[in-house]
């Protein structure tokens, strides 16, 4: 289970391997907040619950990361913490998100989107993968 | 991979990738580059974003990409293409989440000689007048019902409410408000983000550079703009914040349904589109003029802010130390405008992404005063490096739908130039040079340097070689405000 940078011209790269649908999109939340230089506050925490759905894997992943984005600017708060269930029933994937985190006391960079350029979550010997770019 | 092989020259500064280079392109592609500025981009992946953009349906002429190109998400920065209106399609990933980012040079009659002594106090008053950074609010909050005023009025709303002048209004592209623009088509998030951003210059690539007006190339269109060798001028480099960001990344989604509903199949989802003339479409195209009004507001509402700098700064201390605009244009845009295409007059969407509109001498679009010389274009360059001022041409008009290059354009990735620059050694560089910078983030500064970048002298005049602008002057920084 692991995220690595890799590289892009303008924007950036993240590459995510993971064993199964709840920690790609946990590891894809930490190389996030990782790239952004994301860090919390040291106060007492706080939680979310999220609940997604989309029509495949790969639109669940952009949902829940732009939620992510979305409460790093406009309540300013980030988590470390995931509790995250993910599972294909109804023709849709739906995610049911338990969120620890805390205020953010400083972040280095501002990601504008989550975008969905060759976006494809594939299953390999050693679990899924994906690359995710970020416009920032 | 795209190889120099399969391109053909058409000139020392154009090249060309067929239509029969891949099975799915719906025209070809058209590069403005010399063979260096080539040689360098088939490193990355602009050339085969380019064929991915050929594909959309409804293309006329051909898909085009200018010097400063490099690899974007889906549609290559630096690219231009246009949709035959209203049965083409509109495509959000090929605008952009910056939706009308772009750039506002100010001129003055200050010389750089006699400011000299206060522009380390002039950097730190842009610095505190001039919201920057993550996360960091704008000059102005509004109420729901003032952001739906912005969204349909533009630069309008700015002068009703003291933030703009008429001159101001005048020399922006589309007098600083699209028609059509509808704030209902925008989600509620695109507002919550929008309301506390008003007045703000955000992080990343984003600025606020003071430059002086190093070399002049055409004295009549320099003294048209009230440009004078040796005065300061002004550049804003900042576009619709996180209310244009909501507006792309929900259409975006909402779009990946489109494409099924129409039968459109496409190489990248990122290049996701709707018809220009289906409900989807139509919403777009309204949700993302309000998202470019609101661009409009926040680059005007900055030059006010500018204005009070300059004023704490240098009243008193300078003989004149007002600023005038010269121009303000948009880098990131769909629009629907009249070109000549194989002979015959069109009604088209024209998506610029990382590219400047750049009307000819004569087009009814211009103030009545850049009329003669044509569309004043502004191409920053990187940190500590010079930007230019050019004039949209004739030229540009019949081989690039009006469109020229945006800027240097990135070569190194935000990695590597992390790896290979410092942000406090680079600060210091600049300031023994006579730069004054002022920076939120040391990692962001170095993300900035200006190895990370082309070299914007090449990219201009390449661009000048090939006819579509012409070099009016050139600028030299001399103190930055970055996010």
């Amino acid at each position: 289970m692991s995220y690595r940078e890799i590289e892009h011209t303008a924007d950036w790269a993240l590459e995510v391997t993971a064993p199964d649908e709840a920690s790609l999109l946990t590891e894809a939340a930490r190389g996030m907040y990782a790239l952004a230089g994301t860090r919390l506050a040291p106060v007492p925490s706080l939680s979310r619950r999220l609940e997604l759905s989309a029509p495949d894997l790969e639109g669940l992943l952009v949902r829940f990361l732009e939620e992510l984005l979305y409460l790093s600017e406009s309540e300013g708060a980030a988590f470390d913490a995931f509790s995250l269930r993910v599972e294909f029933a109804g023709d849709e994937w739906h995610l049911h998100a338990d969120l620890g985190g805390a205020p953010i006391e400083g972040m280095n960079k501002e990601i504008k989107a989550v975008t969905w350029h060759n976006l494809r979550v594939r299953r390999t010997p050693r679990g899924l993968h994906t690359v995710l770019v970020f416009d920032v | 991979m795209i190889r120099l092989q399969d391109l053909v020259r058409i000139s020392d500064t154009e090249w060309e990738i067929p239509r029969s280079y891949r099975s799915d392109m719906r025209v070809p592609v058209r590069i403005f580059a010399t063979r260096r500025l080539l040689e360098e981009v088939t490193r990355d992946k602009s050339l085969e974003q380019a064929v991915n953009a050929a594909t959309l349906p409804g293309l006329v002429g051909r898909v085009l990409v200018m010097p400063d190109m490099h690899q974007g998400y889906g549609f290559p920065i630096g690219g231009v293409a246009a949709t035959r209106y209203p049965d083409g399609v509109i495509s959000p990933g090929a605008i952009g989440y910056d939706i009308n980012c772009g750039v506002r040079l100010l001129g003055s009659q200050i010389e750089y000689e006699e400011a000299e002594p206060y522009l380390d106090s002039l950097a730190s008053a842009l610095d505190a007048h001039c919201p920057s950074g993550v996360g960091v609010k704008g000059a102005v909050r509004v109420e729901d019902a003032e952001l739906n005023r912005i969204c349909r009025e533009g630069a309008q709303w700015a002068l009703k409410k003291g933030y703009a002048t008429e001159m101001d209004v005048r020399r922006t592209e589309e007098g600083g408000r699209l028609d059509g623009a509808d704030p209902t088509k925008i989600s509620p998030r695109a507002r919550e983000r929008g309301r506390v951003q008003v007045g703000s210059l955000g992080a990343g690539n984003h600025f606020i550079e003071v430059d002086m007006v190093d070399e002049i190339f055409d004295p009549h269109a320099a003294e048209v703009m009230g440009l004078r060798r040796g005065a300061l001028a002004v550049q804003i480099h900042c576009g619709s914040r996180g209310l244009g960001h909501q507006v792309c990344s929900d259409y975006v989604r909402t779009f990946q349904g489109a494409v099924r509903r129409y039968g459109i199949r496409l190489p990248d989802r990122e290049l996701v589109c709707a018809p220009l003339d289906s409900p989807e479409g139509r919403d777009y195209l309204a949700a993302m003029r309000a998202a470019a009004n609101f661009a409009f507001v926040n680059r005007q509402v900055l030059a006010h802010q500018v204005r009070l700098a300059f004023e704490q700064a240098l009243a008193g201390k300078v003989r004149n130390w007002h600023l005038h605009q010269v121009y303000d244009i948009a880098h990131n845009m769909g629009k629907i405008e009249w070109h000549e295409v194989d002979g015959k007059r069109l009604r088209v969407c024209v998506h610029r992404k990382g590219a400047t509109r750049a009307f000819g001498p004569g087009s009814r679009e211009l103030p009545p005063e850049y009329r003669e010389i044509g569309q004043p274009v502004i191409i920053p360059g990187s940190m500590g490096t010079a930007s230019w001022v050019l004039v949209g041409t004739a030229e540009s008009m019949v081989r690039s739908f009006g469109s020229t290059c945006h800027g240097a354009g990135r070569v190194m990735s935000r990695r590597q130039a992390k790896k290979s620059v410092r942000g406090d050694a680079l600060r210091e560089r600049l300031e023994s040079r006579g730069i004054h910078v002022r920076a939120g983030s040391m990692p962001g500064l170095a993300e900035e340097a200006p190895q990370a970048y082309k070299d914007v002298d090449e990219v201009v005049e390449t661009v000048s070689r090939a006819g579509i602008a012409r070099k009016v002057a050139r600028l030299r920084p001399v103190a930055v405000v970055k996010g």
